[in-house]
């Protein structure tokens, strides 16, 4: 009993280990010529275009702040400076707690009419961005927005709508646990990550940990495969 | 060679004494608090240093307040008491400037604590022709400075000096002096407390020495025997040999720069671009000097006699144009650029509050790395929206989220307002939302019965939360699926300003999403949202 609960778990591990792998192999591989990629948790990695965040692209977020600090997370992680501009509730200690280090990063409140100069000028010296417009921008200053995080090689991540994004994620059916009618206290949800995005033909999703009990992100719902997975087919993907 | 041998050993045993002159104002933290807080001087003042009275004014002392006395004893023996906290920083910049008036009189001044300083009389006295007129020229010199209540003693070594100049509290003048060779003498009745080693009189008191004349009656030799190089350099203090040399102070550079505006100036951009030259000098003179400057303090006056101070970090060093948009910062407070102001700017003064050597800041030959880089772009966006408007984040302690999360402006130092190491019983559960209202929306909370939700002095529900609405759209009514709570809240109840008594609760809304509801003397708000 021991030993086959052990070889299932040893599995499951092993699975993760090469999804793991998988998802760094394909985020060091640049898709174009000239973008390459920031470090992405794996879970949301898979369903972007590319197989991560890239530089100089802009993102869309629908809503949900936790999945903006989900982005967020990798890049701080990794060293990357984050500036969040025009986020008056950006709860702080949600963000350290769920992984991206405070010491870099940089809280712009109240942008007021020039969000868009101060974000443009964030941009120039931080990895990721975050914006909220409080109205539609015109064409042409986003325009000129892109070119310059591209210069810049800076990724923007716009809580709303955006023209140009790469991609756009929201949630759904969230499910919380360890709340009742009355008892206990909210501990850990379970979401479906939805990404739209150009490249793709339809939408992809994914159930994910949003957060997990120990706050922090991972997928949801997988069940572990065969007892010896075969590496084979998964490297042959990868390197092709 | 055996002649300066037993020279070298009549000095040891012998040891040379200074004749020197000690000036006292007493109670100076009184007298600089006075100064900087522009209080009545004969108001009965008590400074207070950890609950106690530190120092005390003339009039509080006729009403019985004493050092050492905890505050409310002091407020009970004089109800009329005005109570403020020492700021050991007021006194010593208050006697920078009487120290500078003494300096042109008789240069050479060692300063030993804010309000007493002490000077080798020797130059003063043959050029006086005398010591105590040397004394009285000093004392006309502080009369003008509006220190008339100031003492002045002339012994053998400044601890005798200073007790001369303390005698004078009793005496009939404002000047002793104890002859040369006579501080032994002097010395002889005062109690064995003046020496400034507690551990050491509560021995001697119990070894039955009472008088400095007793301790120094001991044998030297003993004296060093038992209580080491510390215990024999007191004794030679009671024995009126004080060998401590007069050490004259190096008088600072003048770093700090300030212009006067005439006629004042009623704009913040007039006053910048005014004040762009002086931040030049200012910068000039501290490059001079091998310096750079982390800290600044900016004094504002303004044309009605008001005085705005602030003194400002800066993460690296300042440049003349960081310089110019602190003062614009502190002008303009969270104004724009062209906004008037209240009144009309008279002088802007600019003094460097710490300052390192050049050296350690120097930019490498590639440049200073990649935070001097996102300093300048926070730099910039902190000229576009003033000194507050870039906020870095440092959680601390405390029971409510708005008490944990602190916010910084970029360049000041973040440090939480409340310790992080504490317990803080009462705190949310460990998972933190991810959107906190800066102004919490107000909401009404029903039950299954459409009645408002109340919780009452037990701590008991009127009934389970089955919907809530925010309160400006009440038919936007989302159901409740799940809820927790009622935790309740109970702050500072001593503190009438800032006491809080709270219940919180955790509810699912049908989308899914997760709030924290806030009941609060009978009215409900969403205070962060788990989204």
């Amino acid at each position: 009993m021991g030993d086959a609960a052990g070889g299932a778990a040893g599995a499951a591990s092993t699975a993760d280990t090469v999804r793991t792998l998988q998802s760094r192999i394909r985020q060091m591989q640049a898709s174009k010529l000239d973008s390459r990629s920031i470090p992405t948790h794996p879970a949301i990695a898979e369903l972007l275009p590319g197989g991560s965040l890239k530089q100089g692209a802009v993102y869309s977020v629908d809503r949900s702040a936790t999945l903006l600090m989900a982005l967020l997370a990798g890049p701080s992680a990794a060293g990357s400076w984050c500036g969040v501009v025009g986020v008056p509730e950006f709860g702080v200690e949600a963000a350290a707690r769920f992984g991206i280090d405070l010491d870099r990063l940089v809280l712009v409140p109240d942008p007021g009419d020039q969000w868009l100069a101060v974000t443009a000028a964030i941009a120039d010296v931080m990895g990721v961005v975050v914006t909220r417009p409080p109205r539609r921008a015109d064409d042409g200053s986003v325009a000129r927005l892109a070119a310059r995080l591209r210069q810049r090689d800076a990724t923007l991540i716009v809580l709303g709508t955006w023209p140009q994004s790469e991609a756009m994620l929201s949630l759904s059916e969230s499910d919380w646990s360890g709340i009742g009618n009355g008892h206990g206290y909210l501990s850990a949800r379970q979401v479906t990550v939805t990404v739209t995005s150009r490249t793709h033909a339809r939408p992809r999703s994914a159930r994910l940990w949003l957060p997990d009990r120990e706050a922090a992100f991972r997928s949801a719902g997988r069940v572990p495969q065969a007892a010896q997975p075969d590496l084979r087919p998964v490297l042959r993907e990868a390197a092709g | 060679m055996t002649d300066t041998g037993g020279a070298v050993r009549t000095t040891r045993d012998v040891p040379s004494v200074v004749r020197t002159l000690v000036l006292w104002c007493p109670d100076w933290p009184v007298t600089a608090a006075v100064r900087a807080g522009h209080l009545d001087a004969d108001a009965p003042i008590a400074l207070i240093e950890k609950g106690l009275v530190f120092a005390c004014s003339a009039a509080a002392r006729r009403a019985g307040v004493r050092r050492g006395l905890r505050v409310r004893e002091a407020q009970s023996r004089a109800p009329e008491l005005l109570v403020q906290p020492y700021d050991p920083l007021i006194d010593h910049r208050t006697f920078d400037g009487v120290v500078d008036a003494i300096e042109e009189l008789m240069p050479g001044t060692q300063l030993l604590r804010p309000g007493m300083c002490a000077i080798r009389s020797r130059g003063p006295s043959r050029y006086y022709g005398g010591e105590e007129p040397a004394a009285r020229a000093l004392l006309d010199c502080l009369d003008a400075q509006g220190l008339p209540d100031s003492r002045v003693g002339v012994a053998d070594g400044p601890f005798t000096a200073e007790h001369a100049a303390r005698s004078t509290l009793t005496g009939p003048g404002r000047v002793r002096v104890v002859p040369e060779g006579e501080s032994a003498a002097f010395l002889a009745p005062l109690s064995i407390g003046l020496l400034d080693d507690p551990a050491l009189v509560t021995l001697l008191r119990r070894l039955g020495v009472n008088t400095l004349a007793d301790f120094a009656a001991l044998p030297a030799v003993d004296v060093h025997g038992r209580f080491g190089e510390h215990g024999a350099r007191l004794h030679a203090l009671a024995s009126g040999l004080d060998s401590r040399a007069v050490v004259p102070r190096v008088p600072p550079e003048q770093l700090e720069r300030a212009i006067e505006f005439e006629p004042p100036l009623d704009r913040v951009d007039q006053v910048t671009f005014g004040f762009r030259a002086t931040a030049d000098r200012f910068l000039d003179a501290l490059t001079e000097a091998k310096l750079v400057c982390t800290a600044v303090r900016i004094e504002v006056r303004t044309e009605t006699g008001e005085t705005s101070e602030r003194t400002w970090l800066h993460p690296r060093s300042f440049t003349a144009s960081d310089v110019v948009d602190r003062v614009r910062w502190q002008l303009q407070g969270s104004g724009a650029i062209d906004s008037g102001l209240g009144s009309a700017i008279s002088r802007v003064r600019v003094a460097p509050e710490s300052v390192d050597s050049i050296g350690n800041h120097e930019v490498g030959l590639w440049g200073g790395g990649p935070d001097e880089r996102i300093h300048h772009g926070l730099s910039r966006v902190q000229s576009m929206l003033g000194h507050g408007g870039v906020l870095t984040a440092v959680i601390g302690g405390g029971r409510s989220l708005a008490d944990r999360q602190t916010l910084v402006a970029w360049g000041d130092r973040p440090v939480p307002d409340r310790p992080a190491d504490q317990p803080w019983p009462g705190q949310l559960p460990p998972l933190p939302p991810s959107t906190v209202f800066r102004a919490p929306p107000p909401v009404i909370v029903l039950d299954a019965g459409g009645r408002s939700v109340e919780v009452d002095e037990r701590g008991a529900l009127s009934g389970a939360p089955a919907a809530f609405a925010p309160a400006t759209a009440t038919d936007a009514v989302r159901a409740v699926t799940a809820w927790a709570g009622p935790w309740p809240l109970e702050e500072r109840w001593w503190d009438a300003e800032t006491s809080r008594s709270a219940h919180r609760f955790q509810v699912v809304d049908a989308d899914g999403t997760a709030w924290l509801l806030v009941l609060e003397r009978g009215a409900w708000c969403a205070e962060a949202r788990y989204d």
